[in-house]
């Protein structure tokens, strides 16, 4: 049995291709729904994975030797072997502290537009979107057509970089007329390069942001700030399979795909697999993003001393900067080692202090104690 | 917070038999199926999902499973990400 692990874009694409293949397949996802996040809860997208779909189940833990797997769901545990594993986790938000970032209404950008897929009510709500890249304009149309009252979209790049990235768009039509379309339905809502928020006030939730646009202070009310800095992959189950010859990680073609289709919004042609020089492409206009929406140096100043950089274990910025690396403060602050296990302070303390995350461990997300005391099967490394 | 009634939070044309009540806090609210409890709550004026082990309120914030804000008691289970749970009629949320 081949299990897959995500049932994003990028899963469904190596889905279809096992199943053409003729092999047996089950695809396994944290998620209520398939989809991922630029599919998500779009049925006719994935009802084509059929009965092989085993949705709200995480994975915990990877035996690579004896090919199994340990999953969790509302159920229960249970070890699942596999012949093949196909791990297409795709990306989270890298999400920036700064004064304000945990107050209710704060969410990320893909943040904010995940809620508003799965049934959040925008109507008439005031909504600041701030953060860097093209998904801005995504989430900024999507509330715009769901009611939303957007204010403005904040791009930390400066106007020198966006040019370039206009210039690339130029090279791949088919994403400029996406870029047209969402600036048609965007039409006077102010886009503002060279701005970022540097904080969120308010009494128990959000009702202002501050930005800072180049050297001048702007305030703006709001209901909600959707705050988002790119993406982070999700490779922690990429780093506990470890290297084994039957672990493949979908990230060359249908990862790195499925990336750009959430980043630039090329939702078309995501869930194809990429020929050659379509990754090729692909990888070009990756790199022409990333050239235009590199992180400022400033983000960096925006968490004040006071600070919470682990919102899980509430560590300040002031308590982390005293160690010299992300293992230290994991041991003298906690930071990392709430039920998020890192996901959201990791990407940033690298961001901040340079210190990569090298810490992952199973379980890979909370799990019952029950769970964990399920044993393993033995099969001598044998494939089953 | 107040009970709902039929007709809040529903959008013009949308059927009332096909929404689903869930028990909030105590309080019925009737949400569409297929919404996530996540969205369910900040729909209906929930803003606060939980406290911070140093006391500070906190809802949803990345909305995909990863960053576990979004915490509550959902029938008896404890700590369940909410922006991962669809609704389910007669469901019992507490924040």
């Amino acid at each position: 049995m081949i299990v897959i692990v995500g049932a994003g874009p990028a899963g469904i694409a190596a889905a279809l291709q096992v199943r053409e293949f003729g092999l047996a397949f089950t695809v396994i996802d944290d998620n209520p729904t398939a989809g991922g996040q630029i599919w998500r809860g779009d049925a006719d997208r994935t009802r084509m994975l059929g009965g092989e779909l085993r949705t709200g189940t995480r994975v915990l833990s990877i035996d690579a030797a004896a090919h199994t797997l340990l999953v969790e769901d509302a159920d229960g545990a249970r070890w699942v072997p596999y012949s093949k594993l196909i791990l297409a986790t795709g990306s989270r938000e890298l999400l920036l502290p700064f004064p304000g970032w945990t107050l209710p209404g704060v969410f990320g950008a893909g943040g904010l537009q995940a809620l508003v897929k799965s049934g959040l009510k925008v109507g008439g709500k005031r909504v600041v979107v701030a953060g860097t890249g093209p998904l801005l304009l995504a989430v900024a149309a999507l509330l715009r057509a769901k009611g939303a009252n957007v204010r403005l979209i904040a791009e930390q790049a400066p106007v020198s970089a966006l040019a370039g990235f206009a210039a690339a768009l130029l090279r791949r039509p088919a994403k400029l007329l996406q870029g047209a379309g969402l600036g048609w339905s965007l039409a006077g809502v102010p886009y503002l390069p060279n701005c970022w928020v540097t904080s969120a006030e308010g009494a128990g939730q959000v009702e202002r942001v501050t930005l800072r646009r180049g050297a001048k202070t702007l305030t703006e009310e709001c209901d909600y700030a959707a705050i988002g800095y790119g993406l982070v992959p999700n490779d922690e189950l990429r780093t506990l399979a470890g290297d084994s010859e039957d672990v493949i990680v979908a990230e060359t073609g249908d990862v790195e795909y499925a990336w750009l289709a959430g980043e630039a919004a090329g939702y078309r042609a995501a869930g194809r697999p990429l020929d050659e020089s379509a990754l090729v492409a692909a990888r070009a206009f990756d790199a022409a993003l990333q050239g235009a929406f590199a992180l400022r140096p400033e983000l960096r100043e925006l968490a004040a001393p006071e600070t919470l950089v682990c919102r899980c274990e509430d560590v300040s910025y002031a308590r982390l900067a005293a160690w010299g690396s992300f293992r230290a403060a994991k041991l003298q602050t906690r930071c990392g080692m709430g039920p998020c296990q890192g996901r959201v302070c990791g990407a940033a303390v690298r961001f901040l202090f340079g210190w990569p995350d090298t810490s992952v461990r199973p379980p890979a997300f909370p799990a019952r104690i029950a769970s964990l005391a399920i044993q393993e099967p033995v099969t001598n490394g044998d494939k089953l | 917070m107040s009970p709902r009634f039929p007709g809040n939070g529903t959008r013009r044309g949308e059927s009332l038999l096909t929404m689903i009540r869930i028990w909030v806090n105590g309080a019925e609210i009737l949400v569409e199926p297929g919404s996530s409890v996540a969205a369910a709550l900040l729909s209906n004026g929930v803003a606060v999902f939980r406290h911070s082990v140093t006391g500070e309120p906190r809802a949803a914030l990345c909305g995909m499973g990863v960053c576990f804000e979004c915490l509550v008691q959902i029938d008896g289970d404890l700590q369940v990400r909410s922006c991962q749970v669809a609704v389910r009629e007669g469901m019992r949320v507490t924040t």
